[in-house]
């Protein structure tokens, strides 16, 4: 009898033709759909987006982050200094968002890995803060008050034109739809990737280190080095978001790509809806707290009173969030990572 | 001499930011509990002071004896039936929820009191300044360093000197050993958490007799108690206002080089210390 | 009637069953010793009993009312107190402290205090201000009883007492029993060492796999009924 080992179910064969079918939907949605309805397809796959990147952290690799305003505002301004003072095309200068991020999470994680549990937790946030007033000095940028997009950098973007005479839309919201595939195309390749990391067997090292710390030790799993792989796969991702979201903005502020709300509560409350630790998490999380956001948009702070105790009582009702109740009763994963062993059928053998 | 004057303003400072740690100190101390929704419950506490101030016409010294109670009852019930159950080996749950608690403070706050910067009302005696030497000290900086120096005081004492404080110790070494002891962990936990909530209520009349306050400013407040409890060394509440004094010396000293460094200045400190103590100035022997 | 007792006890670590329905019981002024190897299902029994461990109700009763199911602190209220294995002291607690914090949950007075067990174990007085956890490990053990009698118990758990000592300190904590028994406590003794067992208690019960194999009076228990019971008849 030979056994065989697989990760795919009959479930997650369909989400993936299912998925590809939506994916190509949504490159398509721009020929018809409205301008306000784009804008907010961007902000849902970058906040998808982020909350992969904070999943990774904390569901998968235990490092549960408050701090991630540092990485979406580091990458922010990162574009906004190589195109304002390097003249660079905003479009290129994401990748530099993404370098910038790095560049700040390597001392940071130096920092914070000192800190154990909770205290990683804070000291991420303070190494935040520390982060934003120094920003904040930073007069060429605009200092405490920020600056915008020179005009010329956003209008002759590259692609803008093209997108413009394909579409046959103004340049404003050929700028929109531009921000719009590049979100797209970024939401996807995290997906993908962190799919396909969590697959390798650094995937399975990770979710050994998060189950048994001193366990996977003992089976050879360095610790330390998943920590570091994951922290900083975790910021370049964030910060390539965020150079991304203030391209789309073209105006900037510390204290708005320094929010901690912004980029970290609402963040930590998608995935803890949604479900932490899985891949489908993040998905349902963003959904319901769009969902929720045009339902209160009217109620202001009611609004994150009502996410704050709905993350609160879904964290001690059901701390696998929504998609994992839903898993239980089902079964379905549309990202299977656990590996099955399959005997093979009776009449094979 | 103005340099002396600096130094000294920031350690009277530090007092006021031994306060805000005190509590959270006490807390993870005894169960390992790390509160991210410390600093808005300071915030709270300031506003039911200037709530029992406005309404009962009474002077903030003694409407903080009749909000301690309050305070204590309801860091007693928020332990006992929301934070307990997020106890556990894992620390997801209650870093999540004390997390979202914060949010939901911040914004019920927002609701109503509105975004506008409220203050105690102070009196002659809360402005006034001694001179000593050439130094001249508030009395305000001065009653909250003493008040400071007074809970920590008090605290020791009830760590060491009562059955209940043997019974923190001992529920904070071993809970199920504890519990063979007739100790019930869940109750020791919400006493030790109205107790934080006692002192975070004077942290709170201090915060609102020295500054504004508005509903957003818990998280930094938050973050110095953090700072001054780990620069101090986990679990020593001497060592939490040492940790306290140099934030708040460094944060007077960035201050009188350039007055927007003071934030900045604090937080360096702390990575400093954090670079060349791990585990802070005064770390606790086992644990 | 009994004054505790035990009824088709079950008890589980996640989905593995360690007893298996085991029924003992404990007469007023009795001591009684449970012996069996490593994994015979002993230290779960004590843990069962004290609430540490948490069973259903009906299985565990004591002095006519059902203890089964209640949480630990309840049940030390009611006078039934555990050494729990391993000692566990408190070592951000003093000796003394540790004597102290004994009483916790149980104040009714007695003859036990903090005059009487330093005189039951007069080393302990000496090295009163010390950490419980700077002593020896018989000195360990000797405020671990101390610490269970402080409170004047009904019954008193004693789990494995004399793990890791010498034969010599064994001696001499045993040399206590008599006093324990003296000031109206009964005993439950969990022993590994047969030959202390039979020598301290009025009754013995073996297990094996979480089942009681075996029971009767020191006297009238072979050696050969022992080992069978001890390590399975196929031994």
């Amino acid at each position: 009898m030979a056994y065989t080992v697989r990760t795919r179910t009959r479930a997650s064969g369909i989400a993936a033709i299912i998925g590809a079918a939506i994916v190509l939907a949504l490159v398509f949605l721009p020929l018809f759909a409205s301008r306000s309805l784009i804008q907010d397809m961007f902000l849902i796959l970058t906040m998808l987006v982020l909350a992969q990147f904070w999943n990774l952290l904390a569901g998968y690799g235990g490092l549960v982050s408050i701090g991630q305003q540092a990485f979406v505002g580091m990458g922010a301004y990162t574009l906004f200094g190589v195109v304002i003072l390097g003249g660079i095309d905003p479009v290129a200068a994401i990748l530099f968002s993404g370098l910038g991020a790095l560049i700040i999470a390597i001392p940071t994680a130096f920092f914070a890995f000192r800190l154990n549990g909770a205290y990683f937790a804070i000291g991420t946030w303070v190494i935040a803060e520390v982060v934003r007033l120094l920003v904040a000095q930073w007069k060429t940028l605009g200092g405490g008050t920020g600056t915008s997009l020179p005009r010329e950098a956003t209008r002759d973007m590259w692609f803008v034109p093209t997108v413009e005479t394909l579409l046959g839309v103004r340049s404003a919201a050929a700028r929109d739809i531009l921000a719009y595939w590049l979100a797209l195309a970024l939401a996807v390749a995290t997906i993908g990737g962190i799919y396909w990391l969590l697959r390798t067997r650094r995937g399975l090292a990770l979710a050994a280190v998060r189950d048994n710390i001193e366990a996977a030790k003992s089976v050879g799993v360095d610790a330390v080095r998943m920590k570091w792989i994951v922290f900083l796969t975790s910021a370049f991702g964030t910060g390539l978001t965020g150079g991304l979201i203030y391209m789309q903005k073209a105006r900037i502020s510390p204290d708005a790509a320094f929010s901690v709300t912004d980029w970290t509560a609402y963040v930590i409350f998608i995935v803890v809806i949604g479900g932490i630790g899985t891949i489908e998490g993040p998905i349902l999380g963003v959904l319901i707290f769009f969902a929720l956001q045009s339902l209160l948009a009217d109620f202001g702070s009611w609004y994150l009173m009502t996410l704050g105790v709905l993350a609160i009582t879904i964290m001690l009702v059901a701390p696998r969030g929504l998609w994992g109740l839903l898993s239980e009763r089902t079964g379905l994963h549309l990202f299977p990572v656990r590996r099955q062993l399959v005997a093979p059928k009776p009449s094979e053998t | 001499m103005i340099w002396v004057d600096t130094i000294v303003q920031g350690i009277l400072l530090g007092g006021l930011y031994a306060l805000f740690a005190a509590g959270l100190s006490l807390v993870f101390g005894i169960m390992r509990l790390v509160n991210l929704a410390h600093g808005d419950l300071i915030v709270m506490g300031a506003y039911l002071i200037l709530v029992l101030v406005t309404l009962l016409g009474l002077s903030p010294f003694i409407a903080v004896l009749i909000a301690m109670p309050i305070m204590f009852a309801l860091g007693w019930g928020l332990q006992k039936f929301l934070l307990n159950r997020t106890l556990g080996d894992d620390i997801l749950p209650p870093l999540l929820v004390t997390f979202g608690l914060s949010i939901v403070l911040q914004n019920a706050l927002l609701e109503g009191f509105t975004a506008d910067s409220q203050r105690l009302p102070t009196d002659a005696l809360t402005t006034a300044s001694v001179q000593v030497g050439t130094i001249s000290l508030g009395v305000m900086p001065l009653l909250t360093f003493a008040s400071a120096i007074l809970v920590i005081i008090g605290l020791n004492q009830l760590f060491y000197r009562t059955s209940l404080g043997r019974a923190f110790r001992a529920t904070s070494d071993d809970p199920v050993t504890a519990s063979l002891m007739g100790i019930k962990p869940a109750n020791i936990f919400a006493v030790a958490t109205g107790i934080a909530m006692i002192i975070v209520t004077i942290a709170a009349l201090y915060l609102g007799l020295r500054s504004n306050f508005d509903p957003n400013i818990g998280p930094a407040r938050l973050i110095y108690a953090f700072e001054a409890v780990i620069i101090g060394g986990l679990g020593s509440l001497w060592g939490t206002l040492v940790g306290g004094i140099i934030i708040g010396v460094a944060q007077t000293v960035g201050a009188a080089i350039n007055p927007e460094w003071q934030i900045l200045a604090g937080h360096i400190a702390f990575l400093v210390v954090l670079l060349i103590r791990p585990r802070g100035l005064f770390p606790r022997a086992h644990d | 009637m009994a004054l505790l007792h035990t009824d088709g006890l079950t008890a589980h670590y996640g989905d593995f069953q360690a007893l298996f329905g085991v029924d003992i019981t404990l007469d007023q002024s009795e001591v009684v010793a449970i012996i069996g190897a490593n994994g015979a299902g002993k230290t779960t029994l004590m843990r069962s009993i004290s609430g540490v461990l948490r069973n259903a109700p009906g299985m565990v009763r004591f002095d006519g009312a059902n203890i089964g199911g209640q949480p630990a602190d309840e049940i030390m209220a009611q006078g039934v107190a555990m050494v729990p294995e391993g000692r566990k002291l408190f070592p951000s607690l003093s000796v003394e402290e540790n004597l102290l914090i004994g009483t916790y949950g149980r104040k009714t007075g007695g003859h036990w205090n903090l005059k009487t067990v330093y005189d039951l174990f007069p080393i302990l007085r000496e090295r009163r201000n010390n950490p419980g956890t700077a002593l020896s490990g018989g000195q360990q053990q000797m405020v671990a009883i101390g610490r269970a009698l402080m409170s004047n118990p009904r019954v008193l758990l004693c789990d494995e007492i004399s793990l890791g000592l010498a034969p010599v300190v064994i001696k001499d904590i045993y040399k206590a029993v008599p006093a324990i028994k003296a000031a109206g406590a009964s005993l439950i003794v969990v022993e590994q060492d047969i030959g202390q067992a039979m020598a301290v208690a009025d009754r013995v019960y073996c297990m094996m796999e979480g089942r009681v194999t075996l029971s009767g009076t020191p006297d009238t228990l072979s050696r050969e009924a022992i080992h069978n019971a001890y390590f399975g008849a196929a031994a």
